[in-house]
């Protein structure tokens, strides 16, 4: 099954252009690498936008280290725990390309929101092993957290009201180019990449 | 939503339950071949014809999923103290069942216990009619062992006409592109065939050099009451699969069967035990088809 | 003496279809007087003065009430799901007058007193003649003749083991030769037990993709083509029951055409619906014979409407809820019929209403020997009559009989019942759920 692309309004106000996204993963790229300490971590997209994120960051990396770190995917779909309240959506395919145990594993998503994928994708991670450190890398910090979570590595922290939706534009999975959008949202009705 | 008969399901949504199974045979082998997708929700087995291993595999499912499972059988049971269907079904209902899978001899109870408790139900095979959990996880041991259905020579041998395996496995193999030959006498044939995309013969010998696939279905002893055949040694010189027969078969021809196997029947022992045989990867992709199954029908809100 | 005006209704008579007023009086008709424009109103007022009760019929049909040859009324032994009360009413609010009560009961209708206490029961109701059929073999076992003088003598005249069939031919050409020098009439449910056995639908393309054994509509022709052969050879009238597909509507034709006497009955649900309703494995679909492919129904309405089958019967057969609502396989067979069976027959023929009269009513009546049904109104005959909405569509629900089990509930149909009159009394009367009081008094 695949999800309507959604097509953005031109009067939707752009908050990162596609440098800003280029320049913003450039740098968490340098902030991993000196949190890893000399060790190689191993990046872990979460679907869908996650993934291609954590390509660029690794091919970041391998740009300036010369050194190209493991990329893994994942799909919560399985750990969420809001399963009963949301249709019902095809698994992605989960695949973590080294053993995590003792490894520093960076999560990697374009928004964070209310924590419960990260939660969800924590429980994901210990069925695999059992990482040494779990940072955590996001495109966009929005707030509104439901669970003691936070980044260790923001692109951008973007204050919004829990009304409106912030859109994340990929050229890997979207059309045109990459940007982040903030939405007007009906009221009651929140999320980014329709995440609750 | 229940999952009652593989008959006119749209290749798309047979491909995506596949894909979905792939995923969670990717699950079953991890370190913890367990995920918390279902976690508190109550999925009862109601087999009202003994199948083990069939139950086995579908509490396998439910459990790799964090569900609670409950089992219900027939025997020593109400019904066996004449409690009605219905009655049996909404008491399930009552106890909190949030999905029933169900075995009964008589086609359709399935589809009447969905209508009467308004709960998914998943056909773990009624009557004659449809086990169509068993026809997806043919179908992903064949799409696992040549990539894909399309085109694939198909020859399903036996008891056709009784066979809820079968009739799963027709509509589910031809929907994804084989090709499905019926063998077997005309008394094991489908009286009509009318709306079955398939060709039929009672001639084994002359389709085993052209086939990538032989189903093998059970041959039941007690259907011998019947007289659909003369006697069982008459029925194996003409449709066992012997080992000569195997060695006819094109080099890379597999053989499969829904088991539990008649060795020596409808089976050798050779054959049984040759890699080329995948019936123990059939009973392994069950557990992964019936996990795809349960959280597609209860992992979201419809 | 009390006296109903049935006032400017259509009525059948045997000149045609006139517009008269009607007076039943002492259980008969008493007078037919035609209505001439202009004048038409007076002659009835003047009447309703001397009348008890005055029914305005205006826009109805008034014809013969119907009679129907095969019904399954359950009492006694299965009173859970019909009783002849029920079933009386049942029978009145589908416009009948008089039932023939299959005997297939527990015990089963097979001597003399068994049949005079369905017929006095019957008579206690009051609200249709029950005119009990009896078996042909005693215990329905198919082996030993039933007591036939004796049933015969209990006013018997319509023998079958409907429910089963007589497959022994010899002990059936037995049956034949005994009855036909005594009068009466063989009715047979024509299926072959070999080639039924285990069965629960048509044999074909439904039963084959469900899983199911099946009945082929073999099973009917080869008895039917046995029988018909035994009628001939030995002269006894011979009806077949349910005729279920066009093969054996051809073997009849072929019979009646050499001059057998031979007659034939269909049921509506045959009529309408199909193996592919059956598809739904909704056990409201099931009976014997089953429903088969809609090539069949077509072939099953023209024979009706030719005359090939003399009569639409309902084979009404009861159960209750807790004994249908099962899967498929476990449902017990039959269906209700009664109530739907004049709207069905319409529906399904779109004939005149002459002939549709005829099929459920003059026919019936003949081959079941009961007299005082079955006749187009004049003076002097019994006051058994039906008057109808001939284009009414209604879509069905709720019913007098005790149970429901009606491939009809929710289908639309042409043609409704709105009064019944058994003896010159009014048995129903649409929308009155009073009705069934025995004796009708006083004008509205």
């Amino acid at each position: 099954m695949s999800w309507p692309l959604r097509v953005l309004e031109d009067s939707v106000p752009l908050v990162m252009a596609a440098a800003d996204v280029r320049k913003s993963l450039s740098r968490m790229a340098h902030e991993i690498v000196e949190g890893s300490r000399g060790e190689a971590p191993v990046l872990v997209g979460i679907h869908t936008r996650g993934v291609p994120l954590a390509r660029r960051i690794a091919s970041a990396i391998e740009g300036f280290a010369g050194s190209r770190a493991p990329v893994g995917a994942l799909d919560i779909g399985l750990y969420r725990d809001d399963l009963a309240s949301r249709p019902a959506m095809p698994l992605a395919a989960t695949r973590l390309p080294v053993d995590i145990t003792d490894r520093i594993v960076v999560l990697v998503d374009d928004v964070l929101y209310t924590g419960r994928t990260v939660r969800a994708a924590m429980d994901a991670l210990n069925a695999f092993g059992r990482p040494a450190v779990i940072r955590l890398a996001v495109l966009v910090d929005r707030g509104h957290r439901q669970l003691p979570i936070r980044p260790d590595h923001v692109g951008k922290n973007l204050p919004t009201a829990a009304s409106e939706r912030v859109s994340v534009r990929l050229v890997e999975i979207d059309r045109g180019e990459d940007g982040v959008w903030i939405e007007p949202g009906a009221p009651g009705i929140s999320g980014a990449d329709g995440r609750v | 939503m229940s999952f009652l008969t593989t008959r006119g399901v749209p290749r798309k949504d047979l491909e995506e339950l596949l894909d979905s199974a792939d995923e969670f045979n990717r699950v079953l082998a991890r370190p913890i071949p367990k995920v918390p997708a279902l976690q508190g929700k109550l999925v009862a087995n109601l087999f009202f014809e003994d199948s083990t291993r069939t139950r086995l595999s579908f509490e396998r499912a439910a459990r790799a999923l964090s569900a609670d499972v409950m089992n219900f059988s027939a025997a020593g049971s109400s019904a066996a103290k004449g409690e009605s269907l219905k009655d049996t079904a909404l008491t399930i209902r009552a106890l909190g069942a949030d999905l029933m899978v169900v075995r009964h001899k008589a086609a359709g109870a399935p589809r009447r216990i969905a209508a009467w408790t308004g709960r998914p139900v998943v056909n773990a095979g009624d009557g004659a009619h449809q086990h169509p959990t068993q026809g997806m996880l043919d179908a992903l041991t064949l799409r696992q062992r040549f990539g894909g259905l399309d085109g694939l020579r198909v020859a399903i041998v036996g008891d056709i006409r009784h066979s809820r395996v079968a009739r799963s496995n027709v509509f589910a193999f031809t929907a994804l592109g084989a090709g499905v030959t019926l063998v077997a006498p005309r008394t094991l044939q489908p009286v009509s065939t009318g709306g079955w995309p398939v060709d039929a013969t009672d001639d084994l010998d002359g389709v085993l050099g052209e086939v990538d696939v032989v189903y093998l279905l059970r041959i039941q002893a007690e259907r011998g009451g019947l007289s659909v055949f003369p006697s069982l040694p008459e029925y194996v010189s003409r449709y066992g699969m012997t080992r000569d027969r195997f060695d006819r078969l094109p080099a890379e021809a597999v053989v499969l069967h829904p088991g539990p196997m008649n060795r020596g029947v409808e089976i050798d022992d050779a054959v049984a035990g040759h890699p080329r045989a995948l019936v123990l990867d059939q009973v392994a992709n069950g557990v992964a088809v019936r996990m795809a199954v349960l959280f597609r029908l209860l992992g979201g809100s419809g | 003496m009390s006296e109903i005006l049935l006032a400017g209704g259509a009525v059948l008579t045997p000149d045609g279809e006139v517009k008269a007023d009607v007076t039943l009086s002492g259980g008969r008709v008493a007078a037919v007087e035609p209505v001439r424009e202009g004048v038409g109103r007076e002659i009835g007022a003047g009447r309703a003065r001397a009348a008890d009760r005055v029914i305005d019929l205006s826009g109805l049909v008034l014809g013969p009430g119907f009679v129907d040859i095969h019904a399954h009324l359950r009492e006694p032994g299965q009173e859970w799901k019909e009783d002849i009360a029920s079933g009386s009413a049942a029978a009145a609010a589908g416009g009948f007058t008089a039932v023939v009560a299959m005997p297939n009961t527990d015990p089963p209708t097979d001597s003399g007193h068994l049949a005079r206490y369905i017929s006095d029961r019957g008579r206690q109701v009051g609200l249709v003649e029950v005119a009990p059929a009896g078996c042909i073999t005693a215990g329905l076992d198919g082996a030993r003749l039933a007591h036939l003088d004796e049933l015969f003598a209990a006013g018997v005249r319509v023998f079958t083991d409907d429910g089963m069939t007589v497959a022994d031919a010899g002990l059936l050409r037995r049956a034949m030769e005994y009855l036909e020098a005594r009068g009466g009439v063989i009715a047979q449910h024509a299926e072959d037990p070999g080639l039924s056995r285990g069965g629960h639908m048509h044999e074909g393309e439904v039963s084959s993709l469900l899983g199911m054994a099946g009945i082929p509509a073999l099973a009917e022709t080869v008895v039917a083509a046995r029988d018909l052969a035994l009628a001939e050879l030995t002269g006894a009238s011979y009806h077949i029951q349910h005729v279920s597909c066009a093969e054996t509507v051809d073997l009849i034709r072929a019979a009646k055409a050499k001059g057998a006497p031979v007659t034939a009955e269909v049921t509506p649900h045959h009529l309408r619906f199909s193996d592919r309703h059956a598809a739904s494995m909704d056990p409201v679909f099931k009976m014997y014979p089953p429903l088969r492919p809609p090539a069949d129904a077509e072939a099953l309405i023209e024979a009706l409407r030719e005359g090939v089958i003399d009569a639409a019967a309902t084979d009404h057969a009861p159960h209750a809820a807790h004994e249908k609502d099962v899967p498929f396989e476990e449902a017990p067979k039959g269906v209700t019929g009664l109530e739907t069976a004049f709207a069905a027959v319409r529906s399904a023929l779109d004939p005149d209403p002459r002939l549709l009269f005829r099929r459920m009513s003059v026919a019936p009546a003949a081959i079941g020997a009961l007299h005082r049904h079955g006749r187009w109104i004049e003076p002097g005959i019994p006051a058994n009559l039906a008057a109808v909405a001939w284009d009414e569509e209604w879509t069905v629900e709720g019913f007098a009989s005790r149970s429901s089990n009606s491939p009809f509930v929710g289908e639309t149909l042409t043609g409704r019942v709105r009064y019944t009159f058994y003896e010159g009394r009014l048995t129903y009367e649409l929308g009155n759920s009073g009705s069934r009081t025995p004796e009708v008094r006083g004008a509205p």
